[in-house]
């Protein structure tokens, strides 16, 4: 059967990995295409880099670092970060990137996830939503980096957004982001339930428990993380392995 | 006389299977390319896609590429991959579109509200790593029976003549995920994303004499 996968995220900024703490307070991991390699020697199912950098001079350095993974690295590889138009898609694809995340600018401008989709096809048009909980079983879209609030529904939004085309949904609690307590279970739940498309947990992934959780109670056809990876604590053979001692199907 | 050319037909990103058959075949002259001549003499060919096949379609006629796919599909090694697969068959229900009708049956659409053992709903696009149980062809030599290889699609194909199936994985139905026959051989997975077994797959294209 298909195997629940397991994708380590690269938050690349100025040519390194960093990694932050509820999306502030950033921390050195190390060179991208090295530890890209070393995730992939682990059995990494897909590798996603998301580009932090917040001046748009350094916006070249992305395309280098994908073109040198791409060349040594076979497995599915999804860029996100300042994609704002077709244009941008169509470079990052170029690069050698197999799928492209849009967030902020799906929320601008939903027709570009229609445009992109349409295009290049649905299976490499990835939707990336920051969720915030307002209430029980509620949550808002926030862009931006999670510093502007949209009044979207989360469940809305991503229904909206398998509609215009998008291939899969990347959900990221902003409430458990960098915390290593845990997916928000419940979140991951209303999502998944409510598509077609496949949905990849991110956001809170702090010991193995939490990554099986989010595959057996949330129901995710994926999980994301990066910490608990980039800093040695697990490898993602141990992941995997724990994964599968828990009855989930895996690649091992 | 290149060794290899990959139909570039305009739709998407050919860079990971040009990567890819580097890797395997450091030696060989690999081309992607857009012309006819080129294509008809080559070595071998892979015709890859993605996308929705309308478009594939199209843009393969809008090229003037039709002619050229047919005829490297009559005699030289060949390996379709994904939508380069399922464009060999005679016709398509995304789109209500004809293929190229080189090998005859129908591609169609993985059903929606299907559940695994667990009560999940099973997601549409079939997307991620599955099992491939494979016969004894030529390009699965050294291939673990029951690899796991990344597939991404939404609809599959259902070849009029069962003897074609060179592979089948299970979602949650079986589906033939490789088919062959002659000089042909073509995968709905994808070789170039699938690591280590997708790797030697090509490996085995490149050395691959039918």
């Amino acid at each position: 059967m298909l195997a629940k996968r397991i994708i380590p995220c690269l938050d690349v900024t100025a040519g390194r990995v960093v990694k932050g703490v509820s999306f502030v307070e950033l921390r050195d991991a190390g060179d991208p295409v090295e530890i890209a390699r070393r995730y992939d020697e682990q059995g990494a199912d897909e590798l996603t880099f998301l580009d932090i950098t917040a001046s748009s001079d350094d916006r070249g350095i992305i395309f280098r670092i994908i073109e040198q993974v791409a060349s040594q690295v076979f497995i599915p590889l999804t860029v996100g970060g300042g994609v704002r138009e077709v244009g941008d898609v169509r470079n990052l694809l170029n690069a050698g990137a197999d799928k492209v995340s849009i967030n902020t600018a799906a929320v601008l401008n939903p027709q570009l996830v229609a445009d992109a989709a349409g295009r290049y096809g649905s299976q490499c048009i990835v939707v990336a939503i920051d969720a915030k909980q307002i209430a029980p079983n509620r949550w808002e879209v926030f862009t931006h980096g999670g510093r502007k609030a949209t009044g979207l529904d989360v469940v809305e939004w991503a229904k909206k957004m398998q509609g215009l085309g998008a291939g899969e949904i990347l959900l990221t609690s902003m409430d458990r982001d960098g915390q290593k307590n845990g997916f928000d279970l419940a979140l991951t739940r209303a999502v998944t339930d409510a598509l077609d498309i496949p949905v990849i947990a991110s956001g809170g992934a702090g010991n193995l428990q939490h990554l099986a959780d989010g595959v057996k109670l949330g129901g995710a056809d994926a999980v994301l993380a990066a910490s608990i990876f980039h800093f040695g604590e697990y490898t993602v053979q141990q992941a995997k392995q724990f994964m599968a001692q828990q009855g989930i199907e895996v690649r091992l | 006389m290149v060794d290899v050319a990959v139909v570039d037909y305009g739709m998407g990103n050919l860079h990971s299977v040009e990567q890819a058959l580097r890797k395997v075949a450091p030696d060989a002259e690999i081309i992607v390319s857009d012309d006819a001549g080129v294509i008809a003499n080559a070595g071998r060919v892979v015709f890859p896609g993605q996308g929705a096949m309308p478009d594939c379609m199209r843009e393969l006629e809008a090229r003037g590429l039709r002619n050229a796919v047919l005829e490297a599909a009559r005699d030289k090694p060949f390996l379709g991959i994904c939508i380069g697969l399922q464009m060999l068959f005679e016709h398509s229900a995304e789109g209500d579109v004809a293929g190229l009708g080189i090998l005859r049956g129908e591609v169609v659409r993985f059903a929606s509200n299907q559940h695994d053992a667990q009560g999940n709903k099973l997601k549409v696009p079939h997307m991620g790593w599955n099992q491939v149980h494979h016969g004894d062809h030529a390009l699965w030599h050294d291939i673990d029976q029951d690899a796991r290889f990344y597939f991404v699609h939404s609809y599959y194909v259902c070849p009029r003549d069962a003897a074609l199936v060179q592979a089948t994985s299970n979602y949650p139905q079986p589906f033939a995920c490789a088919v062959a026959r002659d000089n042909l051989f073509a995968v709905q997975f994808h070789p170039e994303k699938s690591q280590t077994a997708g790797l030697k797959l090509l490996q085995n294209f490149m050395q691959w004499n039918p």
